[in-house]
C-alpha cells in the first residue's frame, strides 16, 4: 500500500517535472531543449548502465555486446511504429491523443524488450559457457554482427537509417522507465535469485557446489539485461526520431561499460552516477573542440589509478551515507 | 543399504590415471576417511562424486541413483555437499550471505516473486534469514554474520565452509582438507565439530585429511589410496597395522 503511494507520487512529479522543463506546464521555468535533451540522454544512459551492471557487475560476466540489444529494441520498436502505428491509432480512437501515444509507446517498447530478451536469450546460451576474456570476445562479436545485420535490412533503411519515427518518448518516460529499470534491477540484487547472481561473481565453482545452476542464473540475468537494454534502444529511437546504426557501433558498448566502471562494478548507485557523470564530462569538455576526447581519456586514466574499484566499488551510496552518520558522536541526551 | 557407492570408477586425464577401479561405499551415518600420499587421487575422487569431473568409466550411485556425469549443481541438490582444499567462500558476501546463497538449491520463490515483493517472496526470505542464523549460531559464526566473509580468521572461514555446505542440508558430506592450516588445538576443535554434526544430523561423512591425528580420531573406516589405486580399507588401528600402507608412506626398505 505504502509502495503504491510513493509509486504514484512519485509518477506525479515526474509528471509534472517534465511539463516544468519542456515549458508546457508553466513558461518561465522552462530549460532550454539542449539541456532538456542532454537530461534525457542520460535517462536512456542510467537505464543501459544500470541494465548491464546486472551482468557485467552483479554477475561478473564480462559483456560487450550491450549496443547490440539496444539496436533490436530500437529498430523493433521503430519499425512497429512507422508500419502499425497509424492503424493502432485507429483502434484507439476513442482515447484522446496523448493516451493513445502512451498506449503506442508501451506496446512498442514492450515489443522491443521482447525481442531484444529473445536476441539476449540466443546470444547468452552459447556463449556463457565461456570465461572473462573470452566471452567478452565474443559478446563483442555478437554485437557487431546484429549492428551489420541491421545494416543490411532495406526495410530499416540499410545505410540510409531510419527516419520519421514520431517522437513519443520524453523526459517523463525515459525517466520512468530508468526509475523502473533501477528498482527492477535493485530486487533482483536484494533477493535469493541475487545472491545466487553474486555467488558467481565471487567464485562460480563454489557456487554450482552450493546447488546453484549457474548457467541458469548467468542466462537469466543476461536476458533480463539484454530486455532492458532494448527499452532503452525504444527510448531512443523514440526521443530522437531518427536511427541509424552508426549509433550502436562497439564504441557504445564501450561508454556503458566505462560508466558502469567508473561508477564501481556492482553498485546500482554507482551505475547511475557513472551514466551522469559521463554524459556531463561529455558535453562539458565541448568547448575543448578537438582536444574534448583526449581530456576525457585522461580523465579516466586519472579515475582509474585513484579509485580503481570505482567511484562507489561494490557498494551502493547509501552505505557511505550510513557509516558517515555511524562515526559521528552520538548527540548528547537531551532530559527535561 | 550404502548411501554413496563408487564401483569400478577409473578417471583419466590423458595418459594419467588419476582414480584407477576405485571401489568405495559410505553408508548413512559413516565417518569414512579418505587418505593418501600427495597426488594419490584424493582430491579428484571428490570431483568425480560432485560432478566437477565425469568419470571415464565406472559406475558412480547415491541413494540408488546413478549421478555419474551429472551437473554439480544437480548432485547438491540430491543430496551431497562439500567443502574445498583451497577454500572458496564468496569473500565479498557477508557470513550471512555465504550461508543463504547454499539455502538456495532448496527454496521455491522465484524471480517474478522477488521483482514484485511478493507476500511469497517476504515469507521466504525470512525463513532462510532465521534458519541461516540458527545454523550461524550452531558453528559458533553468529558474531561474524555481517562480516564479509574474506576478513575472518582462517579457522573461522573452515567452519564457514562447513556451515554454507550443511544449508544445502545433504545427506553426505564431503569435507575436503578440513584441518589443512588449523593448529593442533582448532584441530582437536575441528574433529569435536565433525563427530558432533555427524551424531546431530545424521549424515555420512567422507573426509580428505593429511593429518593423522584428525583421521585416526574420528573415522571409523578409513580407505588409503596410492597413485589412484586402493591398496587397504579397514578400521584405523587396522590401517596403522599395514605394511603397505606403511610403505606407501615412508617408502620400501
Amino acid at each position: 500500500m505504502k509502495g503504491l503511494v510513493l509509486a504514484v507520487v512519485f509518477v506525479g512529479a515526474l509528471f509534472l517535472l517534465n511539463g516544468v522543463l519542456s515549458g508546457t506546464l508553466i513558461e518561465g521555468l522552462s530549460i532550454s531543449p539542449y539541456y532538456l535533451q542532454i537530461l534525457s540522454l542520460a535517462g536512456i544512459n542510467i537505464i543501459l548502465a544500470v541494465s548491464l551492471n546486472l551482468i557485467n557487475g552483479v554477475t561478473g560476466q564480462f559483456s560487450i555486446g550491450h549496443a547490440g540489444f539496444m539496436a533490436i529494441g530500437a529498430y523493433v520498436s521503430a519499425f512497429i511504429t512507422l508500419t502499425f502505428g497509424e492503424r493502432l491509432r485507429d483502434a484507439l480512437g476513442f482515447l484522446p491523443v496523448p493516451a493513445q501515444n502512451a498506449v503506442i509507446l508501451l506496446v512498442v517498447l514492450a515489443a522491443g524488450a521482447v525481442c531484444a530478451a529473445i536476441a539476449g536469450f540466443f546470444v547468452g546460451v552459447p556463449s556463457l559457457r565461456l570465461r572473462g576474456d573470452y566471452l567478452a570476445i565474443v559478446t563483442l562479436g555478437f554485437g557487431e554482427i546484429i549492428r551489420v545485420f541491421i545494416l543490411n535490412i532495406d526495410a530499416v533503411g540499410g545505410a540510409r537509417g531510419l527516419g520519421g519515427i514520431p517522437q513519443l518518448a520524453n523526459f517523463f518516460w525515459i525517466y520512468l522507465f530508468a526509475a523502473a529499470t533501477i528498482l527492477v534491477v535493485s530486487r533482483i540484487v536484494r533477493s535469493s535469485f541475487g545472491r545466487t547472481l553474486i555467488a558467481i561473481r565471487e567464485d562460480e565453482i563454489a557456487a554450482e557446489a552450493m546447488g546453484v545452476n549457474t548457467t541458469r542464473s548467468k542466462v537469466i540475468s543476461f536476458v533480463v539485461s539484454s530486455a532492458m537494454a532494448g527499452i532503452a534502444g525504444g527510448l531512443f529511437a523514440h526521443y530522437l526520431m531518427y536511427l541509424h546504426t552508426n549509433s550502436f557501433t562497439f564504441i557504445r558498448s564501450f561508454e556503458i561499460i566505462i560508466m558502469v566502471v567508473i561508477g564501481g562494478l556492482g553498485s546500482i548507485t554507482g551505475s547511475v552516477l557513472g551514466a551522469v557523470l559521463f554524459i556531463g564530462l561529455t558535453e562539458g569538455l565541448r568547448e575543448f573542440a578537438q582536444y574534448r576526447m583526449l581530456l576525457f581519456s585522461l580523465l579516466l586514466v586519472v579515475i582509474m589509478i585513484v579509485r580503481p574499484q570505482g567511484i562507489l566499488g561494490h557498494r551502493e551510496l547509501k552505505s557511505f551515507l550510513s557509516r558517515r552518520r555511524k562515526t559521528d558522536p552520538a548527540p548528547p541526551a537531551i532530559s527535561g | 543399504m550404502s548411501l554413496l557407492d563408487l564401483h569400478d570408477v577409473t578417471m583419466r586425464f590423458g595418459g594419467l590415471v588419476a582414480v584407477n577401479q576405485l571401489d568405495l561405499s559410505v553408508a548413512p551415518g559413516q565417518l569414512y576417511g579418505l587418505i593418501g600420499p600427495n597426488g594419490a587421487g584424493k582430491t579428484t575422487v571428490f570431483n568425480v562424486i560432485t560432478g566437477v569431473y565425469k568419470p571415464t568409466s565406472g559406475r558412480i550411485s547415491f541413494d540408488g541413483h546413478p549421478i555419474a556425469g551429472e551437473r554439480s549443481g544437480r548432485i547438491t541438490r540430491r543430496g551431497i555437499a562439500r567443502t574445498f582444499q583451497n577454500i572458496r567462500l564468496f569473500g565479498e558476501m557477508t557470513v550471512l550471505e555465504n550461508v543463504k546463497v547454499a539455502f538456495h538449491c532448496r527454496q521455491s520463490a522465484d524471480l517474478p516473486a522477488a521483482v514484485l515483493r511478493t507476500p511469497t517472496h517476504h515469507s521466504e526470505e525470512a525463513r532462510v534469514d532465521r534458519e541461516s542464523r540458527e545454523l550461524l549460531k550452531i558453528f559458533h559464526l553468529e558474531a561474524f554474520a555481517e562480516e564479509r566473509a574474506k576478513n575472518l580468521p582462517y579457522g573461522s572461514q573452515r567452519r564457514l565452509e562447513i556451515a554454507r555446505a550443511m544449508a544445502t542440508t545433504p545427506r553426505l558430506l564431503l569435507l575436503d582438507e578440513p584441518a589443512a592450516g588449523m593448529n593442533p588445538q582448532e584441530a582437536h576443535q575441528l574433529m569435536d565439530l565433525i563427530r558432533w554434526v555427524r551424531d546431530r544430523f545424521g549424515m555420512g561423512i567422507l573426509l580428505v585429511e593429511h593429518n593423522m591425528k584428525v583421521v585416526m580420531g574420528v573415522c571409523e573406516t578409513v580407505h588409503v589410496l596410492d597413485y589412484g589405486a586402493t591398496i587397504a580399507v579397514g578400521t584405523p588401528a587396522e590401517i596403522q597395522r599395514d605394511p603397505k600402507v606403511i610403505e606407501a608412506y615412508l617408502g620400501g626398505a
